[in-house]
């Protein structure tokens, strides 16, 4: 088969605006890392080189694994970030597969209701929220953290789902229904799988704001075993004195477990969309 | 005691009524065919039977039995869909076991049932593999597998040829045809293809509009048409009408209608027109008329010619011409 031919400058061009956007979007990531890696005064003085025998330093690495309880902080963030996303998705899918399978009264007033969240924005709610977990004794828990980033993550990915759901073939459930299979099994065997792409696509969306939030672990979860990351790294920015070494060092560490999850779920992403064109 | 049947069925959504008392019954082993255009409530229809959907009033039974309030899986229904509907993470051996694993068969016979719809279809080589990997005439294939492991008492098809090409579509009818001869099941069969209708059916439900227009077989339907409807849904090219007072027909008679097969061209009829058009296709040729400001097919054996906008005259045998009244009803 004879391929499209591509002038070769507009190829040059397109690529070299790739580029650029590229090396753009990763500067400010790649001087954190460079850094993070070098002395104190290394950093201030030449903040572009790249460390040598010289400038070479582990001590803002040192600082971090040493002060605070780095691991514990990045297992809470961990354990939010995995929590919430595992109820969002769930409870999102869930509540969408209904909006979109079944016929009831107030359906699409419910349907509003869900997304009404999208436009009011949690934070409005903050001292409520706090008030309630004063009152039900969830301050200083990481549920009360998953609590709270479920619920604000729930009206966007019912939003995005129930559009999605109700692209999937209404033969293939009456196909399972008529094979004998539970409106369970529908849902998790043949509806789920089909929406992986959104699926994926509503995880990345509430993944990142979820793991670099400051608000609400510093409001309701303060204290030393529920620190977050974010929160464990801003011991080391002072009013007067902050640690860059230990900062830069915490930020390119808190950088790894987000891109992982990225990458498995941009693959859904992609995989999802390559085998609908395909189709 | 026919294998399905239907009695005052009604259906409505909100405040629409779909379906207006459908009364039918289909004999065990009869291929029954609803035919109608898009949104007559066919599939509804359909899926009431399946159970897929409930119906408002009326009750529906299969094999002797009320089935009204039991889940499609239990209804002893098999059904294939027009998307084909097949489970795209299994395989295609895994599609067709599904339901018989559902209902707690034992593996020996599951095994053997696909053997058998395996060999049928002749799907064999084709097991271990996921429908993605399959053509959309294999696709249709498994459906129909899938739905002839479960050994089901009466078999609904859902427009299962319209996503096919022209092709495939004329051989998927033969198999099915074929297959029905075979397996002896009762099949229910939805298509707003009269062709298809005419084609595979016992007997054939023309439904409009929610209502049942009429119920017979093929060649009834087409000599015999009970209302303008079904007189002009059923044969191909359609059935010509023209106003009555271009006959002397009695008062009442407000329609006449013409297969365009019953007329032949000559100088000389009662009716004459303008050739608009001809379509030649070899064994026949169509020539389109003006009549009346009105447009008439007319069908003729073999090649023909005329000269587009010369005046031609209409001639049909006395009993070729179909009598209706103001409301379309027939005239005998």
């Amino acid at each position: 088969m004879q391929r499209v031919k591509h002038n070769p400058l507009n190829l040059a061009l397109a690529h070299l605006a790739l580029i650029i956007y590229t090396i753009i979007a990763l500067f400010p990531v790649l001087i954190i890392i460079i850094n993070s890696f070098k002395t104190r005064k290394a950093i201030f003085r030449d903040p572009l080189a790249l460390p040598n025998s010289e400038t070479f330093s582990l001590i803002g690495y040192e600082t971090v694994l040493k002060q605070g309880d780095y691991f514990g902080y990045f297992q809470n963030s961990f354990i939010v970030t995995v929590g919430s996303l595992f109820f969002i998705l769930l409870f999102g899918a869930m509540a969408a597969f209904a909006l979109s399978e079944y016929r009831f009264k107030g359906n699409t007033l419910m349907g509003l209701y869900l997304a009404l969240g999208i436009m009011i924005p949690i934070r409005l709610g903050t001292v409520a929220i706090l008030q309630f977990m004063v009152a039900t004794g969830l301050v200083n828990t990481l549920t009360a953290l998953i609590l709270v980033y479920t619920a604000s993550g729930l009206p966007i990915a019912i939003f995005i789902l129930s559009e999605f759901m109700r692209q999937v073939s209404a033969d293939l459930k009456d196909a399972g229904r008529i094979d004998g299979l539970s409106e369970y099994r529908i849902f998790f065997q043949l509806v789920l799988p089909l929406v992986r792409p959104a699926l994926a696509t509503v995880a990345v969306f509430n993944m990142i704001p979820i793991w670099n939030d400051l608000w609400f672990p510093l409001i309701l979860a303060n204290s030393e075993e529920t620190k977050t990351l974010t929160l464990g790294s801003q011991v080391f920015i002072g009013q007067f004195v902050t640690d860059w070494n230990a900062v830069l060092s915490g930020l390119s560490m808190a950088i790894l477990p987000v891109m992982i999850l990225y990458i498995i779920f941009s693959k859904q992403l992609i995989r999802g969309i390559t085998s609908g064109a395909v189709k | 005691m026919g294998s399905l049947a239907l009695k005052n069925v009604c259906k409505s959504f909100g405040n629409v009524e779909v379906l207006h008392n459908i009364n039918l019954e289909a004999e065990e082993g009869e291929f029954m065919i609803f035919v109608g255009p898009s949104g007559c409530g066919k599939s509804t229809l359909l899926r009431i039977i399946a159970g897929l959907e409930d119906a408002t009033s009326g009750d529906v039974e299969i094999a002797g039995d009320r089935v009204n309030h039991l889940p499609p899986s239990k209804r002893g229904i098999a059904m294939v869909f027009q998307t084909y509907a097949l489970y795209p993470h299994l395989t295609v051996k895994k599609n067709m076991s599904l339901g018989l694993k559902q209902a707690g068969e034992d593996a020996a016979r599951i095994e053997e049932q696909v053997k058998k719809a395996a060999d049928m279809l002749e799907l064999g080589p084709y097991l271990d593999r996921r429908p993605a990997e399959l053509s959309g005439g294999q696709r249709q294939r498994v459906a129909i597998g899938r739905a002839i492991v479960r050994d089901p008492k009466l078999f609904l098809f859902d427009e299962p040829l319209s996503n096919l090409d022209a092709a495939l579509r004329v051989n998927t009818r033969i198999e099915i045809a074929d297959l029905h001869r075979r397996l002896g099941t009762t099949i229910v069969y939805v298509t707003h293809d009269q062709v298809e209708a005419m084609t595979l059916a016992d007997r054939i439900v023309v439904l409009q509009d929610g209502y049942v227009e009429q119920i017979g077989a093929p060649m009834e339907l087409y000599n015999d048409p009970d209302n303008m409807f079904v007189a002009g849904f059923i044969g191909s090219p359609a059935m010509n009408f023209l106003d009555a007072r271009l006959l002397d027909m009695p008062a009442e008679v407000a329609t006449i209608g013409l297969r365009p097969e019953a007329i032949s061209l000559g100088s000389e009829g009662p009716i004459s027109g303008k050739v608009s058009h001809l379509e030649h296709l070899g064994a026949d040729t169509n020539v389109y008329l003006h009549v009346d400001g009105k447009l008439l097919t007319v069908r003729l054996f073999g090649q023909q010619d005329f000269e587009v906008g010369s005046t031609v005259h209409l001639q049909f045998a006395p009993d070729a011409v179909y009598r209706f009244d103001k409301d379309g009803k027939r005239i005998r």
